[in-house]
């Protein structure tokens, strides 16, 4: 039973990056892929997160800290890196979706894609 | 000078971090003295990575260690791994770090006047030199996560930069598809990283790449790793996104994008030759590699040819000219550890990194130049241009040299890396020299029947008032032309120096972790 408790985090993990891709490849709607896009990185946070997890660890706070073994540090860490660099990319494609809308008046890609190469 | 040296690797990477927030800053006090601000940092930082090059190429890898008391104490005492973040700079980074700075340098300064015009020039430098201090990342830190996030920088703000131009639909296109297609790469290069430290503890490459085991998820992160870089260098059939957001960027930026897109390429060659170079299964990657490279090379020309757009034509047949490198490499990385190695493997490596250092001096030229052609005709639309050369004689001639290179006419530099290709990878398998020769015919094809359209022909009514560009776009274009003179006069030397170090430093992966982790045997 606890096996299944601590493999839960990588299930949700592999789900939330699973219906991520389906809404990238077949979603036509922008905002809907920008959606996709922050949830694929939802996923991974928490693939990162959970692999750093231990079993009734401690938070790694080095000052009196109880005695008994930590959560690993290293990937709380890139968790968060990972979370500033998505907040920027999230605003920057938000950003380039309200000028696409005011050009095409459309936030169907199929429609926006007026270039053909 | 001896400890500018050893702080260079981070000085490198500090000086336009530095720079970009500093640009508002100074931007205010006018133009000048923030465009005086970019050309100086930009130009420092291209003499410290001329100087480290010196002492890379001389005394080997070099190593700086973040926040330790010596920069060469990778391992801190009393622990048996190192857990500080380590950049590791070897020929081959040094050797991409070259081209960038290079590059960069020739961007800002044709950037001075080619977006002259526009407003928010300062957030356009800022931008220009995080992208700068993200490709420096790239090439050279040794730590897996550290690449993702010089990756991210480099992403965010190259996609940026592409959607400056916010007055039409078409850059925030092209700027989208590019983020979005960074921001997935992105978040696979991270889940490969987490599969990575979830078996070895360790983000280092060194250390990971001195323990790896090539178990099943070793392989997932593998395969990862490459569909994310692969992407990220717009290699078919991941390219779709690559001409739209090549052709629609300022022209200066379109030419640092193509290094970008090397450093990725880079990034490829360090997984596959470091981080799995002792247990990877070279036959089969190497083959994979060889293959994407083929079709890069055949499919980018086949659509070139049929290109209006003058942008979105070069876009094409920078598509191209990626394939070249990939094959060069890839049939090192299939015969990689076996006799063949020396014979001709090590050639066509050699020869692929030529064609990475000569397609990153020829095709920015020939972005610039298009970029000129913008600038003064107000249309990327070839059909609508014609006889420019009676006014635009420098830009011609530029655009001749960057033609004649592309095509790999003897006696200029796009030859001699070409040449170097076709007679090594000729031994691999025949079928890769015959399509390099056909695609090579097709380029030249393409390129002359656009000099026509653009600049032959006579004066047409509409471009009466067109003028030569102005002199700081010159200077761009001519310092990237330098460059394409110097390899044509002296491809030997440029070999010997540079080039064939890089193609020991990828092979040699012993060499690499030991500079991390000490003589282990």
């Amino acid at each position: 039973m606890e096996r299944v408790l601590l493999n839960f985090p990588f299930v949700a993990a592999a789900l939330l990056v699973g219906i991520s891709l389906y809404i990238i490849i077949f979603k036509r709607n922008l905002i809907k892929l920008i959606m996709g896009i922050s949830m694929m990185a939802s996923g991974v946070n928490l693939f990162l997160v959970a692999l750093g997890y231990r079993a009734e660890g401690n938070a790694p706070i080095y000052t009196e800290v109880p005695a008994g073994r930590m959560v690993l540090p290293v990937p709380q860490a890139l968790t968060l890196t990972s979370i500033v660099i998505n907040v920027a990319v999230l605003a920057l494609m938000l950003t380039m979706v309200i000028q696409i809308y005011r050009h095409t008046g459309s936030l169907d890609a199929e429609k926006s894609r007026r270039m053909k190469g | 000078m001896a400890t500018l040296i050893t702080h260079s690797p981070i000085l490198i990477i500090a000086i336009p971090l530095v720079a970009a927030f500093l640009t508002p800053l100074i931007g205010m006090a006018g133009s000048k003295a923030r465009n005086t601000l970019v050309v100086v940092s930009l130009t420092f930082v291209a003499f410290l990575v001329f100087a480290l090059a010196r002492d890379v190429v001389a005394n080997g890898i070099r190593v700086y260690t973040l926040g330790s008391a010596s920069p060469s104490l990778t391992i801190p005492p009393g622990s048996m791994v190192p857990v500080r973040i380590i950049l590791e700079v070897d020929a081959m980074s040094i050797f991409f770090g070259i081209i960038w700075a290079i590059v960069s340098l020739a961007a800002a300064m044709f950037s001075l006047s080619h977006i002259a015009d526009e407003t928010g020039q300062n957030r356009f430098y800022t931008l220009l030199l995080l992208m700068v201090t993200g490709g420096f990342g790239m090439m050279f830190t040794g730590d897996l996560f550290n690449l993702f996030v010089f990756l991210e920088i480099a992403s965010i703000s190259g996609g940026a930069l592409i959607a400056f131009r916010t007055r039409s639909a078409d850059t925030q296109e092209g700027g989208f598809k590019y983020i979005v297609v960074s921001a997935i790469a992105g978040l696979m290069i991270l889940f490969a990283t987490g599969l990575l430290y979830a078996q070895y503890n360790s983000l280092n490459m060194a250390t990971l790449a001195h323990v790896i085991q090539f178990t099943a998820s070793d392989k997932i992160a593998l395969a990862l790793l490459l569909v994310a870089f692969t992407m990220k260098t717009g290699m078919v059939p991941l390219h779709l996104w690559f001409p739209d957001a090549y052709s629609v960027a300022p022209a200066s930026i379109t030419g640092m994008l193509v290094i970008t897109s090397h450093a990725c390429m880079y990034a490829a060659f360090r997984v596959c030759f470091t981080l799995y170079g002792g247990v990877i299964d070279g036959l089969v990657v190497g083959w994979i590699i060889v293959i994407t490279g083929l079709l890069t090379m055949f499919v980018g020309v086949t659509m070139a040819v049929f290109q209006k757009d003058v942008m979105r034509f070069m876009s094409y047949h920078a598509i191209s000219q990626l394939g070249y490198m990939w094959v060069g490499v890839g049939v090192g990385l299939a015969v990689l550890g076996t006799p063949e190695l020396g014979t001709y493997g090590r050639d066509a490596m050699t020869g692929g990194i030529f064609h990475i250092l000569n397609h990153a001096m020829y095709k920015p030229l020939l972005f610039f130049t298009g970029g000129a052609l913008f600038h003064c005709t107000g249309t990327r639309d070839l059909a609508k241009m014609g006889g420019l050369a009676h006014k635009m004689k420098w830009t011609a001639i530029l655009y001749i040299i960057g033609t004649l290179s592309i095509s790999g006419l003897p006696p200029l530099n796009g030859f001699s890396s070409k040449i170097l290709i076709y007679e090594s990878v000729y031994r691999f398998h025949p079928i890769l020299t015959m399509t390099g020769i056909i695609v090579s015919i097709l380029t030249l094809a393409s390129f002359t029947k656009a000099f026509h359209s653009a600049f032959m022909g006579a004066e047409l009514p509409e471009y009466e008032k067109v003028r030569e560009v102005p002199r700081s776009m010159i200077i761009g274009m001519v310092i990237l032309a330098a460059g394409i003179v110097f390899i044509t006069l002296f491809p030997a030397q440029v070999v010997g120096w540079i080039l064939r170090p890089a193609a020991n430093a990828l092979i040699d992966q012993g060499a690499y972790i030991n500079a991390v982790m000490g003589a282990i045997p």
